[in-house]
């Protein structure tokens, strides 16, 4: 199994990937409380990035509504706990469950009807919205006044229903998002992930190669949305109180894409280096305004709005792409073409 | 409730509509025409109102007799911003132009934080309370004020695209490229006006909204947002159908805040751009997509 997975991947790349794993794994030893609560950002940015770009940097198919996943699985495991007792492992299933369902709901709307492009972005916007609205009405699941779970015991780490330290959600993200690595890397080179690169740089050449690229469509999708869920369930026990005010916001379905799109979309290292770029730039941002002495709100979202400006003018494919070739690591299977000529 | 109640409302909603439709007007032409997708609509608008705001607070100017030089400044911003940052971007992948304007949006909403703190900022017109009476209509005097406004931009515009050279030049270039190429039409500066155009209306809408609500800085994303909602189910690169769109949308909001909570209104408008999307993807009014 394992051989199957490296089979083909350079030695450097391996080599590279093992000593990270080290170093995260390593990491709760030597970093402090607040910067193991910044990881563990990081790595749930990641992993949903991860989820985001199987759809779109894979399937080429632009969600701008995946905050409505995250939001579906935190409040479907949150409320079979607080309401029913279930543990957040069996909890777990049906909250991908139910996104996969409500992506597959929209994909076969989409889809079917040829909604595409700007338009398909727009409705799972609406989707999401709708649902942020639903759930701010919905008595039972508290509301706009919130979810809460039993806050955490600090105490005693309890795997099973995920109420412990930090560190304890720290490698319980970090497996997540090394599982997230390691299923997309295995799709890209099945024979779906090959008809999805072949949907994403020309949906028609691919029908007329006989790819049912509806089929393959709905795959993305609901892969996507079940493993988007994933993160959201986590998300819910971590924090402990979800707002639908928050958790289907559309700024959050934006902050979840930028990490994929900076790094590099339609890379397996992408969304990784992406949400680590992300969470440094927030947090230098925030130590340097300390530094200087500047309190003024918003002043920090300004550098990170020019921050992302000049990402997007200077380094159009991402920085994954230029930095791999860079370490030397060469292009990656998923790599899209340079974007130009694509209008 | 009487039927008194339910005309009302659905006048209020058509008139508040109108101004909507304003604002997805300048969404739709500039679609239509340059192609992006303004994801810094709302925040535009955002830019508009406090503009409205200040020159209120300052010299006591009405935000109506102010709307054509707001609208200029927009113009400008539209201008410089399609001239220095979009060009570059009118070849690239959706998500690449995406997050420029997200970014651009991201630094607006927090340029007008920082220079106008997180308030609710509104004005006090003379004729705030003033209303007309239409037999068993009672019209709201600044509604229909604004209404009239939107319609008059609007009416302006579509004579601007119809009858001036530059306006016929514009649509050349939204039916064909390759040939408004051909023929020698300086493309990059006619793309720069439409944005520019794009941004006036919504300088023009901001200056009309900021009468029906008060204005905070992450106002913005809520309008980008029911723009391109109204635009949808209007008809992308339709104007005729961005008017109707709003004015289909003002309503449903309204109604559907009169018959079951004000909070819950905008779900309606969610779910008429569901059922637009699904039965007629091109919109109401918009041509069949190919």
């Amino acid at each position: 199994m394992i051989l199957l997975l490296t089979d083909g991947v350079p030695r450097r790349v391996l080599k590279l990937l093992a000593g990270l794993s080290l170093v995260l794994l390593a990491a709760p030893l030597a970093a402090s409380d607040y910067l193991i609560t910044v990881l563990i950002l990081v790595l749930y940015f990641a992993y949903v990035g991860q989820a985001w770009n199987l759809m779109m940097g894979f399937a080429g198919q632009l969600s701008l509504g995946h905050a409505l996943y995250v939001g579906l699985g935190a409040y479907a495991a949150a409320a079979l706990y607080v309401h029913f007792g279930v543990g957040p492992w069996l909890g777990l299933w049906v909250a991908m469950a139910s996104s996969a369902a409500v992506g597959a709901t929209i994909g076969f709307l989409a889809f079917r009807f040829g909604v595409g492009g700007v338009y398909f972005a727009i409705l799972t916007i609406a989707f999401a919205e709708f649902a942020r609205i639903g759930f701010d009405h919905w008595g039972w699941l508290g509301g706009s006044a919130g979810l809460f779970l039993p806050v955490a015991n600090y105490a005693r780490n309890d795997i099973l229903t995920l109420r412990g330290s930090p560190t304890m959600f720290y490698y319980v993200m970090l497996t997540m998002t090394a599982a997230a690595f390691v299923l997309c890397h295995a799709l890209l080179r099945s024979r779906i992930g090959y008809y999805w690169l072949a949907i994403r740089e020309s949906p028609d050449a691919a029908q007329a190669l006989g790819i049912d690229i509806f089929r393959c469509k709905m795959v993305a999708v609901i892969i996507s949305a079940a493993m988007t869920s994933l993160g959201g369930v986590l998300f819910a026990f971590y924090y402990n109180n979800l707002f639908p005010e928050q958790i289907f916001h559309i700024s959050r379905s934006i902050e979840l894409i930028l990490g994929p799109i900076i790094g590099g979309i339609g890379t397996l290292a992408g969304p990784i280096v992406g949400a680590f770029l992300l969470s440094t730039l927030a947090e230098g941002l925030s130590e340097i305004m300390r530094w200087v002495g500047i309190d003024l709100p918003g002043i920090k979202q300004v550098f990170y709005g020019f921050c992302l400006l000049g990402v997007v003018l200077f380094l159009p494919d991402g920085v994954w792409p230029p930095l791999g070739r860079w370490l030397g690591l060469g292009r990656e299977e998923g790599d899209r073409e340079s974007g130009e000529g694509e209008r | 409730m009487p039927a008194e109640i339910y005309l009302n409302v659905a006048v209020s909603g058509l008139l508040t509509g109108l101004v909507y439709g304003l604002m997805a007007l300048g969404l739709s032409v500039i679609f239509g025409v340059v192609r992006i997708v303004n994801f810094a609509h709302g925040e535009m608008m955002t830019i508009a109102m406090y503009l409205a705001v200040a020159l209120f607070s300052a010299y006591r100017l009405d935000p109506l007799a102010m709307l054509v030089p707001i609208a200029a400044v927009l113009f400008a911003l539209g201008y410089v911003m399609q001239r220095g940052l979009i060009n570059p971007f009118i070849n690239r992948p959706e998500h690449s132009q995406f997050m420029l304007l997200v970014a651009a949006a991201l630094i607006m909403v927090n340029a007008l934080l920082i220079a106008f703190g997180p308030d609710a900022r509104g004005v006090q017109t003379s004729y705030a309370f003033a209303s007309y009476a239409l037999g068993p209509l009672i019209v709201d005097a600044t509604k229909a004020y604004a209404g009239l406004a939107a319609v008059t931009v609007a009416a302006g515009l579509f004579a601007f695209f119809r009858y001036t050279l530059i306006g016929k030049a514009i649509r050349a270039c939204a039916d064909n490229y390759a040939g408004a190429l051909v023929v020698g039409l300086d493309v990059k500066r006619l793309y720069a006006l439409t944005f520019a155009i794009g941004s006036a209306c919504v300088g023009a809408c901001g200056s009309m909204m900021v009468l029906l609500v008060d204005v905070t800085p992450p106002l913005g994303p809520t309008y980008t947002l029911l723009a391109f909602v109204i635009v949808i189910t209007g008809g992308l690169g339709s104007m005729a159908g961005a008017l109707l769109g709003g004015v289909l949308i003002g309503v449903t909001e309204a109604l559907g805040g009169l018959l079951f909570t004000p909070s819950a209104k905008s779900m309606f408008t969610f779910a008429i751009l569901v059922v637009v999307l699904l039965f007629r993807p091109q919109g109401l009014l918009g041509k069949r997509l190919t």
